[in-house]
């Protein structure tokens, strides 16, 4: 990695907080709620997911604000749905209004991998004649191909790396385009033109064009999505054209579970590194929230353990994630990372998934823990619960590591199936920690998440396991203590490197006033500068990432 | 019919072998280990050769054993900035136009197309041009692995003419370079016209005949690589070391094991520049590696004392994948093994050694292979 430095200033660092925040998570199979006031957790719920989405998040939201919640709360896959907190007098009883609610869900990368919701995206690429044989869509699974694959248009334009015009951008082909696109019904549009993160103004024009043949085409445009890369750029753009209604609509169910349940605040979406973006702009961009559930618990983990530079183990009912906070934030993967078989480059958070979770089925000769796992079924199918099903959670309840259900149903178990199986467990948690550490000293590890009695309280290369209260809704919590970010990816050329990181650092603090931000609390969260080879004239990449508070309204 | 003068040194091979798609995915893979961090990623090249399969392209092998002694070799190379190819992509077209302008400027036909370095995309450059243009691959290139500059080619250790060459763009621009005094002024002045056209362009170096491939090329290389790329998917296949896979079947060398703690980049006179460090692990626990690149990694340190140099390859791989890593994705955390390959002899003598060796990317050491005496 290039050069990185610490945070300059006050960024990410606990600048006066907003008084009253509800974090929500819409997970899977659960929808946390926590409210916190001035920094302090007071209330928790945990509330099954709904088909709708609307009517669980507006449940928990009623039982966060109201004293009749635990009567609502409907058993759950972790022991019962479950209110933690002191007791509500009423929703008059808080110490002040809710200045923000934030939603972090797992909602569209779901969408992505089980194919589903999606919509068909019409392509526009703008560079020919560069770039001409690898057309979008190139490498995407034939199955989510055929489901978002629509018809492509290849133009010319787009710019060089030193922001030059390849060749002058065919207007006339986009108008062309765009008449297609309205005659064939297409109702979102992709646009990726040749070095845009440089120059976008082949893509602004397409857009004008599109606006103006096709109006209420929904319209992403690769070079809002950051990077350089055209085809990991291009795809991550399609893939949030094929996102973009759902997240309308997802978008639309959380504002009305909030009026039903009589929250006046604004609402803003979680994003992947673990900043919140206002919802009316984060539903345009749905694929910032792909990895924003993951983010969200290590967010809620260093902010419940005032750590700010630790490991993260958050250990689910199917699978663990293995992650690592520097500054408070998730450290960044650098490279492609794959969303449902497709290779894109954005912001996302360097994670290991190991098959491990509360669920994950044990079976005996030979020995295998998950990657098979009874998942949300778990009161159903775990021996405790009266289930069929050897599970991770029957051998931490036969250990006496957990007290769940009925033991007695594990009494039998032979003691060296338990002892081999927890062996193997600890085996696979020790392997995916050892491979997220950057640094052979010890750290300390976080460990949260319903399953994270899995998690020994020895580790090789960890300093010391903590746990954390209100562990088991981290995410919502990191949901809640969200700020708001911009971040700038650009080639530079003829400037010092001071110069070019400062001019980098002015623009990504105006994308952040544009989502959000006080300008006033912006700090720098990482610079990244990396000299670029065979380009002459100093040429710099930097990339330089900003957060700071919400602007009170 | 063809001579084949010299074919007992090495394993014999029909004449025009048929390239499967499969063997194509693994020269991918082993291209970016001869690559030895530079060359850039194959992974756009081998886009473009998935495509061409599936319409039907099917490219063959030559061994260059059985060129012609009077057959003309085109040999061919993407040139330019890795970051520019990420948004200007490898297209067949503009590499097989490269190809026809220098048969129209030299008024021949050429018999098959060859590559200039075997580390990294411009492997699979001439299956490209080959794919297009419906002629055989040979198995060979003039490196052995991947090098920055033109002059550091087995061609250029042989004093062999390097002009003409001929540079396409994607737009209608053509550059051909007549005369160049020395290899040096070939780079500097093709250097400039790539730049010019936006810092990639698709280039046919001067042509070579069969005589020259067969006596100055570095033979069987597309091979090697294709079995290294298989060596490598079949140990993850079978959930075994790649590592250890590779390090047999190339009869390579574990030079350290550990995970990035550092990474320093700059760019000096056109090139990515460097440093690494790495901590060790296992049986390096408490030792430190130190990688120094310049594109491609080109010493190693061990406890400070120089371990490995250029020529011998410095391959960096992830430990657990076996995936080669580039010196422009050298990460911070990263878990490497860094591995030595033996380099083609010719690199290893007094005169390639002026070349390639560490002096030649300014460093003042004397070259000790890791692999004992050169030629042992």
């Amino acid at each position: 990695m290039p050069r990185r430095r610490p945070p300059t200033s006050g960024g990410g660092r606990a600048a006066p907080a907003p008084a009253t925040r509800i974090g929500v998570d819409v997970g899977g199979t659960n929808t946390d709620a926590v409210l916190l006031e001035n920094r302090r957790v007071v209330r928790a719920v945990k509330t099954p997911t709904t088909p709708d989405v609307t009517t669980g998040v507006a449940r928990a939201l009623r039982m966060l604000m109201t004293s009749e919640s635990a009567g609502l709360a409907a058993p759950v896959a972790e022991a019962r749905g479950s209110v933690e907190g002191r007791p509500p007098t009423s929703r008059a009883g808080l110490a002040a209004p809710v200045t923000a609610v934030m939603i972090g869900t797992t909602h569209f990368t779901n969408a992505v991998v089980q194919r589903r919701d999606l919509t068909p995206v019409a392509a526009i690429r703008i560079g020919l004649p560069a770039s001409a044989s690898l057309e979008p869509f190139v490498d995407w699974p034939d199955d989510l191909g055929a489901i978002v694959r629509g018809e492509v248009f290849m133009l010319e334009g787009g710019h060089e790396y030193d922001g030059r015009p390849l060749v002058p951008l065919d207007t006339a082909g986009v108008r062309a385009a765009a008449r297609r696109i309205r005659a064939a019904g297409y109702t979102s549009v992709g646009v990726a033109a040749v070095f845009s993160p440089l120059n976008p103004s082949c893509e602004e024009q397409a857009a004008e064009i599109l606006r103006d043949e096709c109006p209420g085409v929904a319209i992403t445009l690769s070079h809002q999505l950051g990077r350089l890369g055209l085809l990991e750029r291009e795809n991550a753009t399609l893939l949030n054209a094929a996102l973009v209604h759902l997240a309308g609509k997802t978008t639309r169910a959380f504002a009305d579970a909030l009026r039903a349940s009589g929250v006046v605040a604004p609402l803003y979406l979680t994003q992947n590194d673990g900043t919140v973006t206002l919802a009316e702009a984060a539903e345009r961009f749905p694929v910032y929230s792909f990895a924003s559930g993951p983010t969200n618990s290590m967010r809620g983990a260093a902010f419940l353990s005032g750590r700010r530079d630790a490991l993260v183990v958050d250990v689910g009912g199917t699978t663990t994630d293995v992650g690592s906070l520097r500054h408070g934030f998730p450290r960044e993967a650098n490279s492609v990372v794959e969303v449902g078989g497709v290779r894109t480059l954005f912001r996302m958070p360097d994670l290991l998934s190991l098959g491990l979770g509360g669920g994950s089925l044990v079976r005996d000769e030979p020995l295998s823990v998950g990657p098979q796992s009874v998942g949300y079924r778990l009161l159903e199918r775990a021996r405790v619960f009266g289930g069929p099903d050897l599970t991770a959670t029957d051998i931490a309840v036969a250990a006496g590591l957990l007290d769940l259900g009925d033991r007695s149903r594990v009494a039998g178990l032979p003691a060296s199936l338990v002892t081999e199986a927890l062996a193997r467990m600890r085996a696979m948690l020790e392997d995916g920690v050892d491979r997220m550490k950057t640094d052979a000293r010890d750290e300390p590890l976080i460990a949260v998440g319903g399953g994270c009695f899995l998690v020994p309280e020895r580790l090789p290369g960890v300093s010391e396991v903590l746990h954390v209260p209100h562990q088991a809704v981290a995410n919502a919590v990191g949901a809640a203590i969200a700020q708001v970010s911009g971040e700038v990816d650009q080639v530079f050329q003829g400037l010092g490197r001071e110069e070019a990181i400062a001019r980098a650092r002015r623009l990504a603090e105006e994308q952040a006033a544009r989502a959000g931000a006080d300008p006033a609390t912006l700090g720098v969260v990482e610079v990244e500068d990396l000299p670029i080879a065979y380009l002459p004239g100093n040429s710099l990449r930097v990339r330089v990432r900003v957060v700071g508070d919400i602007a009170r309204a | 019919m063809r001579r084949n003068a010299g074919r007992i040194t090495y394993a014999p091979m029909a004449p025009l072998r048929p390239v499967s798609a499969a063997e194509i995915e693994s020269l991918a893979i082993g291209a970016w280990i001869l690559g030895t961090g530079g060359g850039g990623s194959p992974y756009l090249a081998l886009l473009n050769m998935r495509t061409l399969y599936r319409h039907g392209a099917r490219v063959s092998l030559l061994d260059p054993l059985d060129l012609a002694d009077d057959d003309l070799v085109a040999v061919v190379s993407n040139m330019g900035a890795p970051l520019v190819g990420q948004e200007r992509l490898t297209d067949p077209r503009t590499i097989a136009r490269a190809v026809e302008m220098m048969e129209e400027y030299i008024g021949r036909r050429f018999r098959a197309i060859m590559a200039v370095e075997i580390g990294g995309g411009n492997a699979l450059q001439p299956f490209m041009a080959a794919a297009l243009l419906d002629r055989p691959v040979v198995d060979a290139d003039a490196m052995g692995r991947a090098f920055p500059e033109a002059q550091m080619t087995s061609f250029a250790i042989h004093d062999l003419q390097m002009y003409p060459l001929t540079l396409a763009d994607v737009r209608d621009n053509a550059v051909i370079v007549a005369r160049a005094a020395s290899w040096k002024w070939m780079e500097r002045l093709s250097r400039k016209a790539c730049v010019e056209v936006g810092s990639v362009a698709a280039t046919c170096k001067a042509p070579r005949t069969g005589k020259e491939v067969k006596a100055c090329g570095i033979l069987h290389t597309t091979s090697k690589a294709i079995r290294l790329g298989e060596t490598v998917q079949a140990a993850r296949r079978a959930h075994r070391d790649p590592i250890e896979a590779v390090l047999e079947v190339e009869r390579g060398l574990l030079l350290f094991r550990g995970k990035i703690r550092d990474v320093a980049r700059r760019t000096t006179e056109g090139f990515l520049r460097g440093s690494a460090t790495v901590d060790g692990l296992d049986e390096f626990r408490g030792r430190t590696f130190d990688l120094a690149f310049q594109n491609e990694f080109a010493v190693g340190w061990l406890d400070g004392v120089p371990r490995v140099t250029t020529p011998d390859l410095i391959c960096v791989m992830d430990t657990v994948s076996g995936e080669a890593i580039g010196t422009e994705t050298l990460r911070y955390g990263q878990r490497v093994s860094v591995v030595a390959l033996p380099a083609p002899p010719v690199l290893l003598t007094p005169k390639g050694l002026e070349h390639v060796g560490p002096r030649a990317f300014g460093y003042d050491l004397d070259f000790h292979t890791v692999f004992g005496a050169p030629g042992a």
